[in-house]
């Protein structure tokens, strides 16, 4: 079984979760006897994962004048489309990569016009070392690449599509392009079933369907309403809503997400499967930091200081617990658009002087936030899955989460509060902060839980809907 | 020539004040550095921006001054240089100090005070603010051997409780904005006095006249040539006696750059002044001491000469500024019985008005003024990076102050020993007298 997979970023290079979670996916689907062939827009170098092939998007030449309505629309594509227009840039065993140039995020809708600098990189840790060996390692794989097969280029076709590497005017043309280079691929592989992570992969996956005539899996790893509230971008939404319905079968990453997408895109729940996020084991590293440079109660929040982590309700949260633990203090670890309305409804409640912003952390930087932590608080207003109180878990400090998690399905050992009821989300903090035995009770507790949150459970049930797919044409 | 000269009507007075200062900038530092003993000021990057304005600001405009003094013995001109800038021309271009004192050896240079740290310490109770009025009049001293008599606060802060604070200090005048506020419809062109403080006499800053020069001097490619400023002080109603001018000294090279032909605009104007029938240049002490004042200048709230509103705003309009002054000012207590200069001078420091002028989120030209002078990408990000430095300032104080804690807990515990000691030795003498 052969899965053609539209990505969008990939360790070490990423921006967020996603990237983390194709990444633990992919190398779980190998040991399910799965083969991977996995599109992303950029290849940065360093990527690598089991039986899984990358294709560099940015070495696809496509047409300059193409349009993508042929590939997404519901006439079917002629024989001239399918050409022969790819580069294979590494093969590595039956690994390809290929890789499609863009600056889109899966974290922002593009109406926020901001730069990719703004997207925080907290879920994975992008040590300068790592990239440090990189050259290294591209030479050991150009070296594997004897088998490199040639581009056969056409007359009316450009080398690559050169996307502008920021956010702007241009983001939706970039998703096209990118779905015209899904349709190119399409035509020259052999796979069994596409799956597409992800709004901005949801044409390119649709496109590789028309081509193909293979059976297409959306997986949604969130949507326009998490990111945005109600408030959607509505082109945005629209990529979405066409994702879900071309798809033959729409996996969600919780219940949470599966429920937005039935009442907010109308999809038929019977064809939405629900596969949980899994954590890639962790064995926590020695205590590498000092005492905390603030006080001993540490409160953190971590995360993109964007509405749908719920920022404000933290901040709400926090004056109630100082009105108690006045030596509380509370570490902000990430940005986002939200952050002035933070600092300055802080400074409105006078609680500058216990609020600590580190900015956006990578790598070392998170261990030491969580090692001086004593509680992580995640109040997302709508999170579809939320890998970071694993993390927090995983380094053993305590968590508090929203109901309206997706994380808070797997995690019956975490204190689950309402993101707006700021009220007990105070209590919940005090709580944890004044009984060591609760905070201790809970970490041990829920680090025993998580070994139970595997990559590899996700991609059994990933294996079992492919073959559903391919074998009964239904998404069970 | 002596009957015609007092047959002629009498000279309008124009003083003109250069304000000299810049803050000590503060490190960057981040979450992780707090408690790592990390130095609290950029010092590279004050020494670069000293050097720089140096040579194309302080020293050419010095040179110059010095050289039309020379020639128009005529010209009176004042400064006013913040006690932190002294410090760092001490330290990064000490050649600028010594052509002030050059300056100041002509004897028609006078110097302003101010507080010390260019600080907002006129907002913090208790004898802080003439703390740091007195420590600048040292410096003065110090360095060009003379007392002042006439008083500016920090981007002209005032109301009448600053007025009385600096009148017990014995100033003869004090230089402040002229907002239409207080002046209500009267022109700022005249000596006023403080409603309680008979003695002291306020000269106001005519903002629009400064700021043809400063703001205005080169814009939309046109320049201000000296024909035509003069022209708009000469057209000034006869009976207004005094004009005060006053702006950043950095206009001259560094904000209006050499180029623009600042330097010569300023050559002609003071040329032509000194050589005036209509104006005669005056220090502010000689202003506030030749002329009466015209009518008394109420002002029961602050004022300055910052920003359209020429209020506070500019430093305390916001939240975060106000809640990061606040947490400064609650140290007050605590750093004061620390005992420890070294704690006293950074608190001091903090209190820099420069620090809380980068925190503004003013929009518009203002905001733009802002930018232009904040050493940070964002409003933001200079909170951010105060409220760190103010957290491990905080840090440093607890420490020193569990350390003088120590002491007094083991020194009350001698002490009531050695009070036992003493009543049992009076016992016994009065035992033995008896």
């Amino acid at each position: 079984m052969r899965v053609l997979m539209f990505g969008w970023e990939f360790p070490p290079h990423i921006s967020g979760g996603l990237g983390t979670a194709c990444h633990g996916l992919t190398n779980s689907l190998s040991q399910e006897n799965i083969d991977v062939l996995f599109v992303v827009p950029k290849l940065h170098g360093g990527e690598s994962a089991e039986r899984t092939s990358f294709i560099n998007a940015s070495d696809v030449p496509i047409e300059r004048e193409g349009s993508i309505e042929r590939y997404v629309s519901r006439t079917a594509v002629d024989a001239e489309t399918r050409k022969n227009l790819y580069q294979v840039i590494r093969k590595n065993d039956r690994i390809r990569q290929i890789e499609v140039p863009s600056s889109l995020s899966p974290y922002r809708s593009p109406s926020f016009g901001e730069s990719s600098s703004d997207i925080e990189h907290w879920n994975y840790p992008i040590g300068s070392e790592a990239r440090d060996t990189t050259p290294k390692r591209m030479t050991q794989l150009d070296e594997h690449t004897s088998t490199e097969e040639k581009v056969i280029e056409k007359k009316n076709i450009v080398a690559s599509y050169k996307f502008s590497g920021s956010y702007g005017p241009n983001l939706l043309e970039e998703v096209r392009r990118y779905a015209q280079v899904g349709a190119e691929i399409a035509s020259k592989f052999e796979f069994d079933v596409i799956h597409a992570h992800d709004w901005m992969t949801y044409l390119a996956g649709i496109a590789a369907k028309k081509v193909s005539g293979k059976p297409l899996v959306v997986h949604v790893h969130a949507t326009e309403y998490d990111r945005s509230g109600e408030q959607v971008d509505t082109q945005v939404r629209a990529i979405e809503q066409q994702g879900m319905a071309e798809a033959d079968c729409v996996v969600t990453v919780s219940n949470w997400t599966k429920k937005i997408t039935v009442t907010k895109y109308n999809i038929a729940e019977e064809k939405v499967q629900v596969v949980h996020n899994g954590i890639i084991p962790k064995i926590p590293s020695a205590k590498l930091f000092s005492p905390p440079p603030v006080g001993s109660h540490i409160v953190t929040f971590l995360g993109r200081i964007t509405h749908q982590k719920g920022p404000l309700y933290f901040v709400e949260a926090a004056r109630k617990v100082l009105d108690r633990i006045p030596d509380a203090h509370f570490v902000v670890a990430g940005s986002g658009d939200l952050l002035p309305l933070m600092i300055e409804r802080i400074a409105q409640l006078r609680m500058s002087s216990h609020f600590h912003f580190t900015g956006f952390l990578r790598g070392k930087d998170i261990d030491k936030v969580w090692s001086m932590s004593n509680v992580y608080v995640m109040p997302s207003v709508s999170e579809p899955f939320g890998i970071a109180p694993l993390e927090a878990i995983q380094a053993g400090v305590p968590v508090i989460i929203s109901n309206q998690s997706g994380v808070a399905e797997v995690m019956p050992h975490a204190i689950k509060v309402d993101f707006w009821d700021t009220h007990e989300l105070a209590a919940a903090i005090c709580s944890v902060l004044r009984y060591k035995s609760l905070s201790m009770t809970l970490a041990a507790n829920s680090a025993k839980e998580i070994e139970e949150i595997t990559w590899d459970s996700a991609a059994k049930k990933l294996t079992q809907l492919y073959h559903g797919l391919t074998e009964n044409q239904r998404c069970a | 020539m002596d009957l015609l000269k007092t047959n002629a009507a009498p000279k309008k007075n124009l003083v003109l004040y250069f304000q000299v200062h810049q803050p000590k900038r503060l490190s960057n530092l981040r979450f992780f550095d707090i408690g790592a003993s990390h130095p609290v000021y950029y010092n590279d990057m004050d020494r670069e921006i000293i050097e720089r304005v140096s040579h194309e600001n302080y020293l050419p405009t010095n040179k110059l001054l010095l050289k039309l003094i020379k020639k128009n013995p005529e010209i009176r001109l004042s400064f006013s240089l913040s006690g932190v800038i002294m410090e760092q021309l001490e330290r990064y271009a000490p050649e600028v100090l010594l052509s002030f004192r050059q300056l100041a050896e002509t004897g028609a240079v006078e110097f302003l005070s101010e507080t010390y740290y260019h600080s907002l310490a006129c907002m913090l109770p208790g004898k802080e603010f003439e703390i740091q009025v007195l420590k600048h009049a040292e410096k003065l001293y110090q360095h060009f051997g003379v007392r002042p008599s006439v008083f500016r606060n920090t981007e002209l802060i005032y109301n009448d409780e600053i007025g009385k604070k600096i009148s017990r200090l014995g100033y003869l005048g004090v230089i402040t904005d002229g907002v239409e506020r207080v002046l209500q419809g009267r022109t700022p062109n005249h000596v006023f006095q403080h409603p309680e403080q008979e003695n002291l006499k306020i000269l106001l800053r005519n903002y629009r006249l400064s700021d043809d020069i400063a703001f205005r001097f080169s814009s939309e490619g046109k320049i201000l040539t000296s024909d035509k400023y003069l022209s708009w002080l000469n057209g000034l109603p006869s009976h207004e006696e005094v004009i005060t001018l006053g702006m950043d000294y950095e206009t001259f090279g560094e904000h209006q750059k050499k180029e623009t032909g600042i330097f010569k605009f300023l050559e002609e104007i003071l040329t032509k002044l000194a050589k005036s029938n209509t104006f005669q240049l005056m220090t502010p002490s000689q202003a506030v001491i030749a002329t009466k004042a015209q009518s008394i200048l109420n002002v029961p709230y602050f004022i300055s000469w910052a920003d359209q509103e020429r209020d506070l705003s500019a430093w305390l309009g916001n939240e975060m500024q106000r809640d990061a002054f606040d947490t400064l000012q609650a140290l007050e207590f605590d750093v004061k019985n620390t005992n420890d200069p070294a704690i006293l001078e950074t608190w001091r420091n903090l209190q820099t008005s420069d620090h809380l002028y980068y925190m503004s989120t003013k929009k518009g030209g203002d905001g733009t003024v802002h930018n232009y002078f904040s050493p940070y990408p964002s409003p933001y990000e200079a909170f951010i990076n105060y409220m760190n430095v103010l957290t491990d300032f905080t840090m440093r104080v607890k420490i020193a102050k569990a350390g003088n804690t120590v002491f007094h807990d083991t020194h009350p515990a001698k002490a009531e020993v050695e009070r036992q000691v003493q009543a049992v030795g009076t016992r016994m003498t009065m035992l033995s007298t008896h």
